[in-house]
C-alpha cells in the first residue's frame, strides 16, 4: 500500500527514466488469451488487411498497459495507481518477424496535488508514431 | 452507418459476479510481460498490506465490459465491430483489485459522437464488489472507423 517514492523528493518538471518494451505476435497471442479479445486485426494479418489495416496491430490495451507498467515500476506499487487514462493516437504495427516493434515509454512530473499524489504524464511511441496521447496517471506517492 | 443515438443514457444491468483469481492475474501480467511480485506472490502482496495479490491497473479490462457488452451487438445501435478500435480508456481506482474480489459492473452508455469519418461511444462502467463496496469506475471509449461516411 505505499509507494516507494516520497512525495517531497519529486519536483515538478522532473523526468522519469525511459524504458522501451518490444511486442512480438507472441506477445499479442498472450494477451489476446489473457484479455479475452480476441478481435482478429489483433493476430490475423488477412483479415486485418482486409478491414483497411497495414499489417496486425497491437492491442490498445496492450499499449497502455505497458505504459502502465512503466509507471508502476517507478512508484514501487501498483496499489498507488489512482487514476490511469490514455487516448490511443496511432497504432503499434506488429509485423510478423523476430523483432516486432518497440513501445518507448517516458514520463514527466506535470502537477504536484494534495494528499500527496502526483500527476505524471506519460509518452509512449512506437518507431516515429506517438502511440498514446493524453496520457497522464495520479499515483498516490508516500 | 451512424450509431444510434438513442442508446446514449442507457444504464445496463449489473453483471453476474465476476471472480478475481490468482491464475487469471499471474495470466494478465505474463501476458503483458509484467514481473511485479505483487501480482504473482501473495506473501509479497500481504507485506505490502494488502489481503492478496493484487492486480495490474488495466486489469479490469478483462471484466468491466461484461455488463453492456450486449449493447455492441445489439443490431439496434449499428455497430460494425469489424470497424471498431480502442479510442480511450481510463481506470479511476478507488483501491486496487485483488484475487479472491467477488466484482459486479453497472454500464451505462455516456456518449456517442461523430468525429470527422469516425463514430465515436463511451461506455462508464462501474465496478464493485458483491457486498457493494467502490472498487473503480472504467471509461471505454471505442471509435469505429468510417462509421460516419
Amino acid at each position: 500500500m505505499t509507494a516507494t517514492v516520497r512525495y517531497d523528493e519529486v519536483e515538478v518538471g522532473q523526468e522519469l527514466p525511459a524504458a522501451d518494451y518490444s511486442v512480438r505476435r507472441v506477445n499479442l497471442v498472450m494477451y489476446a488469451g489473457a484479455s479475452g479479445d480476441f478481435n482478429q486485426i489483433h493476430w490475423n494479418e488477412r483479415f486485418a488487411r482486409m478491414v483497411g489495416l497495414p499489417d496486425v496491430i497491437a492491442h490498445g490495451m496492450f499499449t497502455m498497459a505497458q505504459a502502465g507498467r512503466y509507471v508502476t515500476d517507478w512508484a514501487g506499487d501498483p496499489g498507488a495507481v489512482v487514476d490511469f487514462g490514455v487516448r490511443f493516437s496511432s497504432m503499434v504495427v506488429v509485423p510478423d518477424d523476430d523483432l516486432g516493434a518497440t513501445i518507448s515509454v517516458s514520463g514527466v512530473v506535470e502537477e504536484k496535488l494534495e494528499d500527496k499524489r502526483v500527476v505524471i504524464g506519460l509518452t509512449a511511441r512506437s518507431g516515429e508514431a506517438k502511440v498514446l496521447s493524453k496520457a497522464r496517471a495520479v499515483i498516490q506517492l508516500s | 452507418m451512424a450509431l444510434n443515438r438513442d442508446f446514449v443514457g442507457r444504464t445496463y444491468p449489473p453483471s453476474a459476479p465476476y471472480e478475481v483469481s490468482r491464475l487469471k492475474i499471474r495470466e494478465f501480467a505474463a501476458a503483458i510481460g509484467d514481473n511485479n511480485p505483487l501480482y504473482r506472490d501473495r506473501e509479497a502482496a500481504q507485506a505490502a498490506g494488502y489481503p492478496d495479490v493484487i492486480a495490474p491497473p488495466t486489469f479490469p479490462i478483462v471484466f468491466s465490459l461484461q455488463s453492456g457488452g450486449e449493447a455492441l451487438v445489439d443490431p439496434g445501435l449499428g455497430l460494425n465491430l469489424a470497424m471498431v478500435v480502442h479510442g480511450e480508456q481510463r481506470f479511476e481506482y478507488v483501491r486496487p483489485v485483488h484475487a479472491g474480489d467477488e466484482l459486479v459492473m453497472t454500464s451505462t452508455i455516456t456518449d456517442i459522437r461523430t468525429a470527422g469519418q469516425n463514430e465515436v461511444m463511451t461506455v462508464m462502467s462501474e465496478v464493485r464488489t458483491v457486498a457493494g463496496e467502490p472498487v473503480c469506475v472504467t471509461y471505454n471509449t471505442i471509435v469505429e472507423r468510417g462509421g460516419a461516411g
